[in-house]
């Protein structure tokens, strides 16, 4: 199964490594990860995508756990959560054909980012399927995408913070995540996109 | 022994200049509470002074000559290695013995690449070690300069946590960071790579202020009262159960629990290789080694086991054999340190994943008397045939066994000693052979099974514990992959009796050819120099022992030899050790050691 991994790790050199080196060992492949600053001085925050088997999940928190720069990790597994992927997409457009794209960003709310003579950008934020219609729809001509860069999958539970965020914090000390309970704001669980 | 002494004798603050850190005459540790100006070189012993340190395994080198340089200031004995790996196993085998942090110190480059067998034999077997390395200056960092080697990097996958040190500034906090990390929660090794400039600089050294965070226990450790409650329930109502005891039982001290519950619930107690010492052999409730070269009786009580009470042990793939087979008829409590363990190898029924100690301590108030003789008189049954471990009796043969040695090492020194083993056939009859009561007194690389490990580490446990009768038991084969520690003996003249297990063989590989490769002895019959006069070459005495009838006289003359002494053991060639769980079976699915008079097979006879 998709398992989804957020972790707060020390932002300084190497921390990276650490952590991919740990999916090397386990011999899983990594489908997407992203790192950026968080909330927390000094700490980033990643969300880690990966494939294994359903039993993995709490070996690969409990190893990450074991990592000294890694602060906490939260195996987002089934729970209710918002996931966002940014991508960038150079397309081949005329002034002739331009208006097509235009209208195909409007339909997917896509922005348009760049524009030159001969290609266009467009930024776009969503789920992954949303992205990947898109990517679809563009494909349908042949040669018009020009490059492809996406971020990977962010991921945030909804609602409250949880337990592990204020443990995180270092607030509390030795007492499992995994007990408390989460606070999920269930109305708001279906907007999405 | 002259443990304390030095060639090169080292008195507190003998130097008076003003830089050094040892100048107060009052005091001599005056800059570990007061803050001093120092170099990264001088901060690094005086942290490891903070900590306790007074022994150190090393090699100098260009990248850590500024270290060695400062050495002389602080009241720490450096011990000189023949090769970094010694170096490490040394760390290692201190470590083991004292249960305290060993600290091993090498160059840049190659010395540093030395050390990594070392610090993987450590990793394995969860031994808190701190290991040092100079590295090039920072500023040519990751250009191939000379000896330089990514050593963090390298040994990133074997070490519980590395780092490295480019500024005098950060090296007090990360040295103190690096002895918490090596001793808490499951303990591991720990590098810590400093470069030269970081070694010159100078720096305000704060020892208090350099102390770390309070260490933090893994946040998925988790103990709470319905799966203790489900446990004692689990305990209550076996008919059979087991305990499997680890070396986790060493590790957090919990001897005294793990005793009171196989004794208050009549529990029979397995052991785990780097488990052995941690219950007395001797207690009737002991039934000794499990697994691929266990006992039979042991592994068939497993198998037909209705719980098992894991404590501090991993179910490592040597002593389950064929996960599928596995105790299939048990129930399983794991009580472990380490929460990525559970349900790794072996999926269990309760979890308490906590300090094994702390976890008895709550879990035995609710265990009250139960009554096991039933199931023990079941396994004392099966025995019966088995139970072919009266060596001594047997008419001497002519011939000499490797378990002879080993039965009889154990009966002359009543088993007060401590035994370095290295890896082979010899650490199986070691295990199954020398009955260990008391704790830390078995030394040997179980996880990584890591020959040239027993040299080295017995030279560690020495320094550990001058007062204590060490043995080297090491095969012919891996005894010369480290010999060049004689040296190191001799220069720091201890005491250690090495005992050869000479087999003409890479026995253990031998054995597999036997058993599974048709007997194609490839590459595993070994020439080798005289040992005794390779001791000899080295200025350590030594005989060379060929029958049965020369045993006692040869272990007597090595006790009472004032220094190092090597015994040369001339034992039975093919000789192989049983029983053996082949790898990919079950546990019950064992060779057994051929009926006709076990113990007096000769390779003629197969
Ligand atoms: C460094 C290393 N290389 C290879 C092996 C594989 N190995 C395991 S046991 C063994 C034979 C050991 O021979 P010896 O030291 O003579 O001991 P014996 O088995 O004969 O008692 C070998 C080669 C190992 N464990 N460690
Ligand atoms: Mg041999």
């Amino acid at each position: 199964m998709l398992h989804t991994f957020v972790a707060y790790v020390e932002d300084r050199p190497g921390v990276l490594t650490r952590v991919a080196s740990l999916f090397r060992r386990l011999n899983i492949n990594i489908n997407s990860l992203t790192v950026g600053r968080s909330e927390r001085p000094g700490l980033s925050r990643l969300t880690l995508v990966c494939e294994a088997s359903s039993e993995a999940g709490d070996r690969i928190r409990a190893s990450l756990f074991k990592l000294e720069n890694v602060v906490d990790v939260d195996d987002i597994a089934q729970a209710p959560s918002v996931t966002r992927e940014l991508a960038l997409i150079k397309v081949s457009a005329t002034p002739r054909n331009r208006a097509q794209i235009f209208d195909l960003a409007e339909v997917f709310r896509a922005r348009i980012v760049d524009l030159t003579s001969e290609s266009l950008m467009i930024e776009m934020t969503g789920v992954e399927s949303k992205i990947e219609g898109l990517i679809e729809v563009l494909r349908e001509d042949d040669g018009r995408i020009l490059e492809i860069c996406r971020s990977g999958k962010m991921t945030m539970r909804r609602g409250h913070h949880v337990s592990s965020v204020v443990k995180a914090m270092g607030v509390v000390e030795g007492e499992s995540a995994e007990t408390e309970e989460e606070q999920v704001d269930e109305a708001a669980a279906d907007e999405a996109v | 022994m002259g443990h304390k002494e030095n060639a090169k004798t080292k008195a507190h603050g003998a130097n008076g200049s003003a830089a050094t850190p040892t100048t107060n005459e009052a005091d001599p540790n005056a800059h570990l509470t007061t803050p001093t100006r120092l170099t990264g070189s001088e901060i690094l012993w005086a942290t490891l002074v903070g900590e306790g340190v007074d022994t150190v395994f090393g090699y100098p080198g260009g990248a850590i000559l500024p270290a060695y340089d400062a050495l002389r200031k602080f009241p720490i004995r450096h011990v000189l290695v023949r090769h970094e790996q010694g170096a490490a196993h040394m760390a290692d085998g201190y470590a083991r013995a004292s249960g305290k942090v060993g600290v091993a110190i090498a160059t840049s480059g190659p010395g540093a690449t030395n050390l990594v067998t070392g610090i993987a034999t450590a990793m394995l077997d969860s031994i808190p070690i701190v290991c040092i390395t100079g590295n090039v200056s920072s500023k040519v960092l990751g250009t191939d300069a000379f000896q330089e080697v990514d050593i963090t990097g390298i040994t990133l996958p074997v070490t519980k946590h590395n780092f490295l040190v480019n500024k005098a500034d950060d090296l007090a906090h990360a040295l103190r960071q690096a002895f918490q990390i090596a001793r808490s929660g499951r303990p591991g090794p720990v590098l810590v790579d400093i470069t030269k400039d970081a070694q010159q600089a100078t720096a305000e050294f704060d020892f208090e202020a350099a102390k770390p965070r309070t260490y933090r226990p893994h946040p998925m450790l988790h103990v709470d009262d319905s799966g203790l409650e489900q446990a004692a329930e689990l305990i209550r109502n076996s008919k059979r159960p087991v305990i499997l005891a680890g070396h986790g039982v060493m590790e957090s001290r919990a001897m005294e629990q793990v005793r009171t519950l196989a004794e208050r619930a009549e529990i029979p107690v397995g052991l785990t290789l780097l488990g052995l010492g941690g219950f007395p052999a001797s207690h009737p409730l002991s039934l000794g080694m499990m697994g691929m070269h266990g006992e039979a009786w042991v592994n068939h009580a497993i198998q037909e086991a209705d719980l098992l009470i894991a404590c501090g042990m991993r179910f490592d793939d040597r002593v389950t054999g064929t996960l599928s087979t596995y105790a299939t008829k048990a129930k399983k409590i794991h009580i472990e340190v380490d929460p990525a363990e559970i349900n790794k190898n072996v999926k269990v029924d309760v979890a308490l994943v906590g300090d094994l100690r702390e976890v008895l301590e709550q879990l035995l108030p609710r265990i009250s008397g139960r009554d096991g003789s039933a199931w023990l008189k079941t396994i004392e049954a099966s025995k019966g045939a088995v139970a072919v471990r009266d060596i001594n009796n047997l008419p001497d043969s002519g011939h000499l066994y490797a378990a002879h040695v080993m039965h009889d090492l154990w009966r002359i020194t009543g088993g007060d000693a401590v035994i370095v083993t290295d890896v082979g056939q010899h650490q199986m009859w070691e295990a199954q052979y020398f009955h260990h009561d008391e704790p830390r007194t078995l030394i040997t690389s179980g996880g990584l099974g890591t020959m040239g490990f027993a040299l080295p580490a017995a030279i560690g446990a020495k320094f550990a514990c001058p007062e204590k009768e060490v043995w080297v038991v090491a095969g012919d084969g891996g005894f010369q992959m480290t010999a060049a520690e004689l040296a190191t003996i001799v220069q720091e003249k201890i005491k250690i009796n090495i005992a050869i297990i000479n087999n003409g063989y890479l026995g253990m590989v031998r054995q597999w050819q036997e058993f599974f490769y048709e007997r194609n002895y490839e590459s595993t019959p070994l020439v080798s120099p005289d040992f005794v006069k390779l001791a000899d070459a080295h200025g350590i005495p030594g005989r060379a022992v060929r029958k049965r009838s020369e045993l006692e006289a040869a272990v007597k003359a090595a006790r009472s030899a004032p220094g190092a002494y090597l015994l040369n053991f001339m034992v039975e060639k093919e000789d192989s050790v049983y029983p053996m769980i082949p790898a990919g079976s079950a546990l019950h699915e064992m060779i057994r050691r051929p009926e006709n008079d076990p113990l007096e097979e000769k390779a003629e006879d197969k």
